[in-house]
């Protein structure tokens, strides 16, 4: 049930897409991206999250980081559901390119071609790309 | 037109924040409005005051801290990311006990929600980074 407070007066909503290129580990890049979108989810907007290029491998299953002394943040991207962030793309070249498929996601994405993946950026208000 | 600017990337070591600065003088020059500078992953590191690059050099600080004064931009620095590479103000380094404060005169120190703000606010948000 709506909690009173829930449904006040609205704020502008504006389109957020964010596009993450990098990998998980190795900068920072991924980790504070992935600070950016909850805080956006937060404001209720409307957000979608693209993973392209190396930056697919944020999402990829079993990441073991104890080796590389760094925290696996990985597990952040399944809680994103809980913050309404629910628009997951994934470039499908990119995949393609780094012999992985939908299978080897720990989220359950929509795959599109680059082609589809350029109108939808089209529809955007404001894009960041980490 | 109303301009947020986002700066991913850290000064000298990249030519973001240097891009930045220039497409903010220009900009202006044109009469358009900076509405917020927006500092985050090493760019942080743009709004110490403690740099001392070489006399022929440019000093990306100052550069910033006077473009800024003159034309009242909002410069904000990203706590989470300043303070995990060491830029605190007076009140931070207190509450983290830290021996001194760096940053600049102009630049304030504040959450993520104003990167969401001016992505809501501006007419653009322009990234600058890699």
């Amino acid at each position: 049930m709506a909690e009173p407070w829930e449904d006040e007066v609205e704020g502008p909503v504006k389109k957020f897409m964010f596009v993450n290129r990098k990998a998980p580990y190795g900068t920072i890049y991924a980790l504070e991206s992935l600070e950016v979108v909850l805080i956006t989810a937060a404001f209720d907007q409307d957000v979608s999250l693209v993973f392209s290029d190396d930056g697919v491998y944020q999402i990829k299953k079993g990441q073991v980081t104890d080796g590389i002394g760094m925290k696996n943040f990985s597990p952040t991207y399944r809680a994103l559901e809980g913050y309404d962030v629910e628009k997951l793309y994934v470039d499908k070249e990119s995949l393609d390119e780094r012999g992985l498929t939908e299978d080897d996601l720990l989220v359950d994405v929509e795959v599109l071609s680059r082609a589809e993946l350029g109108k939808l950026m089209d529809e955007q208000d404001t894009i960041m790309s980490f | 037109m109303k301009y947020g600017l986002l700066i991913n990337e850290g000064p000298y070591q990249h030519q973001a924040v240097d891009s930045a600065y220039q497409f903010a003088k220009a900009a202006i020059a044109k009469g358009h409005e900076v509405f917020r500078v927006f500092f985050y992953h090493d760019g942080v590191n743009a709004a110490t005051d403690f740099a001392v690059p070489p006399q022929d050099d440019r000093n990306i600080t100052q550069q910033w801290v006077k473009l800024a004064e003159e034309n009242n931009i909002d410069m904000v620095v990203c706590i989470a990311a300043a303070q995990r590479r060491g830029i605190l103000d007076v009140n931070e380094a207190e509450r983290q006990g830290k021996r001194g404060d760096n940053i600049a005169p102009v630049f304030r120190i504040s959450g993520l929600g104003q990167l969401v703000e001016a992505g809501i606010e501006c007419d653009r948000l322009l990234t600058f980074g890699d």
